[in-house]
């Protein structure tokens, strides 16, 4: 367990590093070949703002378009006790606890710091979990909030969206014939090179992005196990799940990744993986089973 | 001109290990203080449990009054544990009580009104709650002890942690009285 969870922070290091050097690279690149080097402070201020306004109002925004419902402790007395439990376990604040009305089996976490926790199940899963499923599952979710996994991917989305921003404005520059400054001539294979990269550079970004957001739930995986000490619930829980045909008619392409298991049924094939939110679920079955 | 580098360079050094100094030593208070509030918290469910006895108690009453025996097992651990003074006699009050409670469920289970009846299922999954919190507060306590006994062990921290009076703290663990299977006597 211990393993798996420092191996996957170095993954993420390693993987938010790989992200910098793409954007100082493009940024390198868009001052040679644009000589207007004032218009790159302009962007990503552009871009932060932007995502940190999203960022303070994300835990709002995301309950809203899940229609989740807060639960009480009347209705639902389990789920709030077992939710307790796990906050203690994990030596954090008690997250407030939303339903999402839906048969198919699901659950996720947001807010931005552990204080401003939101952790959501749909009536689903508690239909179909059993204790031992049901605590594994909210084990992982409360392992998202205590690795401020919303903040972090907030700052990867950040970092994806100035990469793409910036190979944007790089590739308009081209089509506008926009050298202002003649740096004697303008090196021609520099500006081939730059037109690869700012029409590579999106793609990069975003397999970066979803390569980091994979990391992240392996690393919640784990760590939900530590909380739980048994990782077969949440091993069982999710072969439940994958088993699972019901679509979750909440969710869609733009909160799919926040869910604990992706609720895009997608089909097959290796270029699935490397753009999809989340690992495999037999890989993840697997890691669990080998704690 | 030399000696004004080298004088530089040492006040950098200095500079930085006293940054380290301070930072160890944050951290080892944020662990301690952290240890003794995972600790309250433990005391914070057993207490909750004790408080949920007597509502359970004549909640089955109502159903099962000829169980007089049950009944006074668990009266009998409930005082037990308000009286206990040691560690060792708070460790071993816990123990009855669960063995007790164990017994007042077990009983309960002959009785299908009973166990139909909302109060009685409301208390029956407060006190399971509470038991798992009890659980779980001993396991962040046992985590938490762990790191710092770790950063106290480890170097170079370990350099400082004496000085500072940071001693090792001792797991919460279950004696060897509780390793016997708890038994549920009719």
């Amino acid at each position: 367990m211990y393993e798996q969870i420092s191996s996957n922070v170095r993954g993420s290091v390693l993987l938010i590093l790989a992200f910098i050097v793409v954007i100082v690279g493009l940024g390198y690149l868009f001052t040679q070949v644009t000589g207007y080097p004032e218009i790159l402070p302009l962007a990503v201020a552009f871009a932060v703002i932007s995502s940190i306004g999203s960022y303070y109002y994300s835990d709002k925004i995301v309950l809203a378009m899940a229609h989740a419902r807060p639960a009480t402790k009347e209705e639902y007395p389990h789920l709030v006790n077992s939710v307790e439990g796990l906050a203690i376990a994990a030596g954090l604040p008690v997250p407030s606890i939303y339903i999402v009305d839906d048969s198919a089996p699901n659950a996720f976490a947001t807010g931005r710091n552990p204080r401003h926790a939101a952790l959501a199940v749909t009536t689903g899963l508690l239909d179909k979990m059993d204790r031992t499923e049901l605590e594994g599952v909210i084990g992982h979710e409360m392992a998202h909030v205590k690795d401020y996994d919303i903040r972090f991917m907030t700052l990867v989305a950040i970092l994806a969206g100035m990469a793409v921003l910036i190979a944007d404005w790089l590739l308009r520059s081209f089509w506008w014939g926009g050298r202002r400054r003649n740096r004697g001539g303008g090196n021609p294979i520099v500006l081939v090179i730059a037109l690869v990269v700012a029409i590579l550079a999106p793609i990069f970004a975003t397999l970066i992005k979803l390569a980091i957001s994979r990391h992240r739930e392996f690393l919640a995986d784990a760590e939900g196990s530590m909380l739980t000490r048994y990782p077969d619930g949440l091993a069982n829980a999710l072969e439940k799940i994958a088993a699972d045909t019901e679509p979750l008619e909440v969710a869609n392409k733009a909160t799919a990744h926040m869910w604990i298991a992706n609720p895009l049924k997608e089909h097959g094939g290796w270029t699935n993986n490397l753009f999809s939110t989340h690992p495999p679920i037999e890989e993840r079955i697997r890691r669990l089973r080998a704690m | 001109m030399a000696i004004g580098l080298i004088f530089i360079v040492l006040a950098g050094i200095a500079v930085l290990l006293l940054l380290w100094v301070v930072f160890t030593y944050n951290r080892l208070v944020v662990l301690r203080n952290r240890i003794n509030n995972a600790w309250s918290q433990i005391d914070v469910q057993l207490r909750r449990r004790y408080d949920l006895i007597p509502n359970l108690v004549e909640a089955v009453k109502g159903y099962a009054a000829h169980e007089k025996g049950t009944f006074e097992k668990v009266t009998e651990a409930r005082a037990a544990m308000a009286s206990a003074k040691t560690v060792a006699e708070q460790g071993e009050a816990q123990n009855m009580i669960t063995g007790a409670l164990k017994t007042l469920f077990a009983v309960a289970e002959a009785y299908p009104q009973l166990k139909a009846n909302e109060n009685f299922m409301m208390l029956q999954e407060e006190l399971s709650g509470t038991e798992s919190k009890i659980a779980y507060a001993r396991q962040f306590y046992n985590d938490t002890v762990m790191s710092l006994n770790t950063l106290i062990q480890t170097f170079p921290a370990s350099m400082i942690a004496g000085t500072f009076g940071f001693t090792q703290h001792d797991y919460f663990a279950m004696e060897d009285v509780a390793r016997e299977p708890v038994k549920v006597q009719f």
